[in-house]
């Protein structure tokens, strides 16, 4: 009994370390090709578009709601002290320096970071990764590097778009619902919010990129199995992802703030 | 020239390849046979470097490429072509994008291969109206025609490897693509193998290999291979159910 537990054991955690190891000489063979190739640019635009413009909407639903929840439930401690006007700063500052970055991270992942490893995860099923080397082409030039660098670059923005409706949803419900004055709201963002709260969570979404793109490209590069290979390997990157992400948001906080 | 020296590969806990050894002739046409799960695919990705054996030595124009970087490997890539079983074409490129995908990612101008592109087309017998069609839209043997236009385009090959071309296709078909290969190989007189179990393509290729249990058991010449008494091609080309090669293997088809 007890032998086969150390035996478990044992296996679980030689799985846990080649797949750490692996994912980092996949990590670092991505940045070696991404500084030693030559970029397709048509390619990583396209990838912007997929992972950046198509989550708009999410991003601005999530952004805004999650906006309007916390002016309401923030109100509802500050109007027993008669802090009103601290609800403003609230909001700013918990959209630009954690909620922003961290949901649209996890929703990108939701959404792109599964679309990435499903259709990569197809190519290797399909043989088209294959193809493509026994072409001379260098699959993680013509795959990963896209997906990596137009990750990096649009999730900031699709954060920015995040904080802006957060804080907008704060404001609607501030200033409509809980009948504050727009300058009630407005003016304690102006004193308290500084330019480094945005910035640091403009590099926090740059990580958040990296990773889910990373994770998802992997995931996608690594599947076997067939249908239900991809299906799998879709669920653990999402998974992964955002349990990478949720990690390496408390570390970013820490180092940055 | 193509050598194969005492490869051996294990996967799933059995040798698909167990030291074997053949050698490929140049500018003919060379088919390997053998069971299902008999390891032919694995053997051809093998040959060309997507595969690296556990041992053994691969030899082509005299470098062993399995002692090659991944790096020098693309290189390699570059004087083979692979016909894939299933022709392994992009989903999201359309026809005119698959066939040019090497050169487009070259730098060469789409305008530049459109030319060439339709020429390749026409080789395989496809028409124009095919280029801005994606595979989805395309029959099992339009995409293997596209496949085989798309490893055409590589002006340097020295070697075309096919991967069971004909599975899955109706007899009318599989003739058309066996004709299709023979008339390529005779127009380019490129060193081809071709991986099937259909014993109609021994009437398009000049040597039959014939692979059981990770090893060569026969090669010979196509045109007598109905007089050899070696007994492994015999039961093989005849369908006898009993002799060397067993009926119940001991393995599961495997499909690597």
């Amino acid at each position: 009994m007890l032998i086969s537990f150390i035996d478990a054991l044992g296996a679980a955690a030689l799985t846990i370390c080649t797949d750490v190891g692996n994912f980092t000489l996949f990590g670092l063979h991505a940045l070696r090709i991404l500084f030693t190739t030559r970029l397709g640019i048509s390619k990583t635009i396209a990838q912007m578009e997929h992972i950046g413009v198509n989550s708009f909407n999410i991003v601005f639903l999530t952004g805004s709601f999650t906006g309007m929840v916390l002016a309401l439930q923030s109100y509802t401690g500050f109007h027993r002290f008669g802090a009103e006007e601290f609800i403003g700063p609230i909001v700013a500052l918990s959209m630009t320096r954690e909620l922003g970055p961290v949901l649209t991270g996890l929703m990108v992942t939701g959404r792109a970071g599964s679309a990435i490893t499903a259709e990569i995860g197809t190519m290797r099923i399909s043989e088209q990764i294959d193809a493509l080397r026994t072409l001379g082409i260098n699959s993680f030039q013509y795959l990963v590097i896209p997906r990596l660098i137009a990750s990096v670059l649009i999730l900031p923005c699709l954060s920015l778009v995040s904080m802006i409706c957060g804080i907008a949803g704060g404001f609607f419900i501030a200033v409509h619902v809980l009948k504050l004055s727009p300058e009630q709201y407005t003016s304690g963002i102006a004193s308290y919010l500084q330019f480094s709260d945005i910035t640091g969570g403009l590099y926090k979404s740059a990580v958040f990129g990296f990773i889910l793109a990373l994770v998802g490209t992997y995931k996608g590069y690594f599947t076997s199995g067939g249908a239900k290979g991809v299906g799998i390997a879709t669920t653990q990157s999402v998974v992964i992802s955002s349990i990478i992400i949720l990690i390496a948001n408390y570390f970013l906080t820490a180092f940055l703030f | 020239m193509i050598e194969l020296i005492d490869v051996r590969k294990k996967l799933d806990s059995r040798w698909v390849t167990d030291g074997l050894n053949l050698t490929i002739p140049v500018g003919k046409l060379t088919c390997i046979v053998g069971r299902s799960g008999e390891g032919k695919s694995v053997l051809l990705k093998e040959i060309i470097g997507l595969i690296r054996p556990d041992s053994g030595s691969i030899i082509v124009d005299g470098v062993d490429i399995n002692k090659l970087s991944d790096h020098r490997m693309l290189y390699h890539f570059k004087h083979f072509g692979y016909v894939f079983q299933f022709a392994a074409l992009l989903d999201s490129l359309n026809v005119f994008e698959n066939v040019a995908i090497a050169q487009i990612e070259a730098g060469i101008p789409a305008k530049k291969l459109l030319d060439k592109v339709r020429q390749k087309l026409s080789l395989v017998n496809l028409g124009h109206e095919t280029l801005h069609k994606f595979p989805s839209q395309l029959s099992g043997g339009m995409r293997k025609r596209v496949g085989l236009a798309r490893t055409l385009m590589n002006e340097n090959l020295k070697a075309i490897l096919y991967d069971e071309p004909t599975t899955g296709l109706d007899p009318i078909t599989s003739r058309v693509i066996h004709e299709l290969i023979a008339q390529v190989h005779k127009e380019f007189n490129i060193t081809s193998v071709i991986i099937s179990h259909d014993i109609e393509i021994f009437k398009y290729v000049d040597y039959v290999a014939l692979l059981h249990e990770g090893k060569i058991k026969f090669f010979g010449e196509a045109k007598t291979i109905w007089e050899s008494d070696n007994p492994y091609i015999y039961q093989f080309i005849r369908g006898l159910p009993l002799g060397p090669i067993q009926h119940e293997i001991a393995y599961e088809e495997t499909k690597v």
